[in-house]
């Protein structure tokens, strides 16, 4: 139902540029104003994202560790255990950048199955796998779409673009890996959501709905280089144009309209990336499971917001039970005073004052 | 209320059947045996926090004060604002499902809301239906849905089947730690006046008597004496306990857990820390008050944690000691490691830790000054300090179950393995998958550990459980071995369900049992009274073959 609703909202999605372009003719909003606007969309969303994650305090460091701590200096802790429980800001480093370029964490995925009383695990890497081509091919290709934006384009991009398509094929053009390896992705994510019943039971619509965009524009992609075969000379004219604030449409030229349901497609994207689960993205590197290190108890962390609590003292305490502690043969402490009065604020005490750094 | 035998027990538990609702349409259904009951409230009123007067879990309307909807929202709204941890965890999953089937709890009830990102998702969708406007125009296509009375009970119901274990926080390719998300969904209820008796008791004891369990001076100095006097009666060694205990000027204050001298497996534990200090002559104490290094505090709310903490240090400056060692727990872990520098430091008035029988400075812990027990008896053991038999630990093969907490809030991995393949002949693992980072959950953790909800907890007890039956099965494992309090008071429940024939430990037992002292007398039993496969020979009984 969720996915159904999803595809919908998808297909109209595909018609609006559609309708706009081929039958009303709009190809300036298509092409030059609704790019424009989603871009900035994407940049200010993107930014407004980060600074609100970025200006929240983290109170505490709190790493996930899986592995050994470094403790003793006899015991040894292997490379993996330095990158699964970070000491240094190095290992830190280290570890985020297993996790953000080869999803480490996923790598690690199990499945359970409960066999009778008995529990079984089993590696379970094709969640991994998926998201692995659907990520890195996705990176290659927009790399790889440099070369549309940029006049001459720089030989890194065309490198790339060589060794991304050395299946040459009969047909002509050649045949782009990324191209076959990221729709294989998106398919297998898109199926694993629909067939698998714990994950297609906690999926929403919201789930659905960025898979079929991002096949969308995949498939319109692929279409238009093997099977339309837009005019590739115009295209890098409006796509030139765009990059350097000089955007036209090129006059009299047959884009095609499947070009504009392409571009529609991925300023929708780009619009919806910040409000949604794709900030996914960016989120990772804020992670405090992961990017801090396990160095509590020698490198000291300062909370921004920490406040004195109310506490019961010694002095409260042995006045309760002195005579049970001398009786007891416990040694009575002469020395202890009555504690000071000391500040202390409570977010949940009745009637007390809130910490003054917390907003009320 | 009689619980189903272990054969039907999980008859219910299909992982990949999922309801024919959806998981919002679901009205919660509170089932006993799950939940814990609601504290009174005097235990809420005496520590000043919020209380609704005296009611219960299954009636059918709670006591929300009447503007709960805003203290609600305002509250997640606060909390977003304070920790980086739950807003970035409210916004980036995904909802991959990578941490669906890696809850002990999802594991042993099927239960689609017990999944760590369903968990989540109850309060996410409110952030979403409350706040974004998103959520406002899209509803429940993007998981978005209304504040009702009947989504608190949804929260109390679920994030008190959580323990807090961060299992999931291991395989979410995001960190996300469904433990921060519990914690702040707790402290949002807490605000409300609902909180659990058995998660609140024991914060009330710790607060005004020094321990959870309650236990006053007088009786925390008689139940040391009972275990010395047990150990004199096996062993003919006598242990001065008066040093022990609220001695000032001693180089070390140990803070052990009352769950360790309190009741049976545990207490022999507590008694292993007493023999090893006796062995060593160490210059330690410990505060009849701070008596304490658990914190239930924890399971409520961080300020409480932190008020209950805060005498931890207190005591370390009034009784003039050096720095602080700390017994074998499991969150308390988590609390000293993750917590107490931030909360009390700097802690400028302890030294740096040092060991006085090694030398070794614990360069680790220089900052916060304390020590963990398994780190110290590790390097005792390095340095040759300890004369061990482990021929006197022939009675058990062990196995070691890596706490939750110490594992992924810590990584004290292999100092414990490394104590017992010098105490013991026979240590065997379980399972690859469920041990260190990887390791299951007792079940029991984060408050849970009550009476009533004793379902829950066999069922989420159960994957540690099936580990242990298939060692015990194929090595014949009569013992498990573990570093957490919590762990030691509720396995013997859960494995007599479970793995009959496998008895609970801490590390010291096992240290303290294969511990060789000088002109010590024969014995032919353990310190719990189990007969020793090979008797020990001591001074009244001069040996003559070559047994040993």
């Amino acid at each position: 139902m969720n996915a159904l609703v999803s595809f919908i909202i998808f297909g109209i999605l595909v018609a609006i540029p559609w309708f706009g372009v081929r039958v009303l003719g709009w190809e300036s909003l298509f092409g030059i104003v609704i790019p424009y606007v989603c871009f900035l969309v994407f940049v200010i969303g993107l930014i407004y994202r980060i600074i609100d994650w970025a200006k929240s305090p983290v109170p505490y460091k709190i790493p996930t560790t899986c592995g050994q701590q470094k403790s003793l200096s006899w015991i040894k802790r292997s490379l993996r255990d330095r990158l699964e429980n970070p000491f240094t800001t190095w290992e830190v480093v280290l570890r985020m950048f297993f996790e953000v370029v080869f999803f480490r964490s996923l790598f690690r995925n199990l499945r359970a199955d409960l066999q009778g009383k008995r529990l079984i695990y089993g590696s379970a890497k094709w969640l991994w796998l998926g998201a692995i081509l659907f990520h890195w091919s996705f990176f290659i290709i927009l790399l790889r779409h440099i070369r549309l934006f940029t006049n001459p384009v720089p030989e890194i991009i065309q490198g790339l673009d060589y060794l991304d398509s050395f299946i040459q094929s009969f047909g002509v053009p050649p045949i782009y890996i990324t191209d076959i390896l990221i729709l294989a992705g998106l398919t297998f994510l898109l199926l694993r959501r629909l067939i698998d019943s714990k994950v297609s039971y906690l999926s929403y619509g919201s789930d659905f709905f960025p898979l079929f965009l991002l096949l969308g524009i995949g498939i319109t992609g692929v279409l238009m280089r093997y099977y339309f075969k837009v005019d590739l000379y115009a295209v890098k004219q409006l796509t030139l144009g765009l990059a350097t604030f000089h955007p036209t449409i090129p006059e009299g030229a047959k884009i095609g309209t499947i070009f504009y349901i392409h571009l529609f497609l991925v300023s929708t994207l780009a619009a919806y990336f910040p409000f949604s689960k794709l900030v996914h993205m960016v989120g990772v590197f804020f992670s405090v499971t992961r990017n801090m290190p396990n160095n509590n108890r020698a490198v000291r962390y300062v909370n921004p917001w920490e406040y004195p609590v109310k506490h019961y003292t010694y002095y409260e305490y042995q006045e309760r039970f002195k005579d049970k502690m001398i009786e007891a043969g416990i040694p009575i402490d002469e020395e202890v005073q009555p504690e000071e009065e000391h500040e202390w604020y409570s977010l949940y005490i009745v009637g007390s004052k809130l910490p003054p750094k917390i907003k009320s | 209320m009689s619980l189903p035998k272990p054969d039907e027990l999980l008859t219910d538990v299909n992982l990949y059947k999922t309801p024919e609702k959806d998981w919002m349409d679901i009205k919660p259904e509170l089932k006993r045996g799950i939940y814990c009951g609601i504290v009174e409230p005097n235990i809420m009123e005496d520590l000043g926090l919020p209380s609704f007067g005296k009611w219960q879990v299954s009636d059918e309307k709670w006591p929300l004060p009447e503007n709960w909807k805003e203290i609600v929202k305002e509250e997640i709204l606060r909390r977003m604002e304070m920790h980086r941890s739950f807003k970035l965890f409210m916004d980036i999953c995904v909802r991959c499902g990578a941490c669906a089937d890696k809850c002990h709890f999802f594991l042993g009830t099927g239960d689609p809301k017990n999944m760590p990102v369903l968990r989540a998702e109850l309060i996410r969708s409110i952030i979403k239906g409350e706040f974004s406007t998103f959520g406002k125009l899209f509803g429940k296509f993007a998981g978005a849905r209304e504040l009702t009375e009947d989504v608190i009970k949804e929260w109390f119901y679920y994030f008190y089947q959580c323990t807090e274990c961060r299992r999931c926080s291991v395989f979410c390719p995001y960190g996300i730690d469904t433990a921060e998300i519990t914690i702040m969904g707790r402290e949002i209820l807490h605000k409300l006046g609902i909180a659990t008796d058995w998660a609140m008791k024991p914060v009330h004891n710790s607060y005004f008597v020094g321990n959870h369990v309650g236990v006053p001076p007088q009786s925390f100095k008689e139940n040391l004496e009972f275990l010395t006097w047990e150990f004199e009666e096996i062993t003919g060694i006598h242990i001065d306990l008066d040093k022990y205990i609220n001695r000032k000027g001693a180089e070390i204050m140990f803070v052990p857990l009352s769950g360790d001298y309190f009741a049976d497996p545990g207490i022999y534990t507590m008694l292993g820390y007493l023999v090893l200090f006796h062995y060593l002559d160490l210059d330690v104490t410990m505060s009849p008050f701070a008596s304490e290094g658990g914190n239930f505090g924890y399971f409520n709310s961080l300020e409480v944690a932190k008020r209950l903490h805060a005498k931890v240090y207190e005591e370390a400056k009034r009784l003039k000691v050096k720095w602080i060692l700390g017994g074998e727990c499991g969150h308390m872990w988590r609390v000293w490691n993750q917590y107490h520098n931030t909360w009390f430091g700097p802690i400028d008035f302890l030294e740096v830790p040092k060991s006085p029988i090694t030398g070794t400075v614990f360069e680790h812990a220089k900052s916060n000054k304390i020590v963990h027990i398994i780190e110290f008896t590790a390097d005792l053991i390095a340095h040759n300090k300890l004369k061990l038999d482990p021929s006197r630990n022939d009675h058990v093969i062990v196995t070691f179950h890596d706490s939750c907490n110490p594992a992924r809030a810590l990584g004290i991995f292999e100092e414990p393995r490394f104590i017992l393949r010098h105490v013991c002949n026979n240590f065997v693992e379980m399972p690859e998958n469920t041990i260190r980072e990887k390791t299951f959950c007792c079940g029991s953790g984060a408050g849970l550990n009550a009476g009533e909800n004793l379902e829950l907890r066999q069922r989420g007890g159960f994957p540690r459980a099936n580990a242990v039956e298939y060692v015990h099965k194929k090595y014949g494992v009569n013992q498990l071995v573990c570093i957490c309090a919590i762990d030691r008071a509720v396995f013997p429940t859960l494995l007599q369900y479970w793995v009959p024939g496998v008895e609970v430990s801490g590390v010291h037992e096992l240290v303290a049992n294969a511990l060789v002292f000088e002109g010590e007398k024969s014995r032919t039993e353990d310190l719990r009274r189990r007969p020793l496969k090979h008797p020990v020979k001591g001074v009244d009984q001069p040996t003559e073959g070559e047994e040993g």
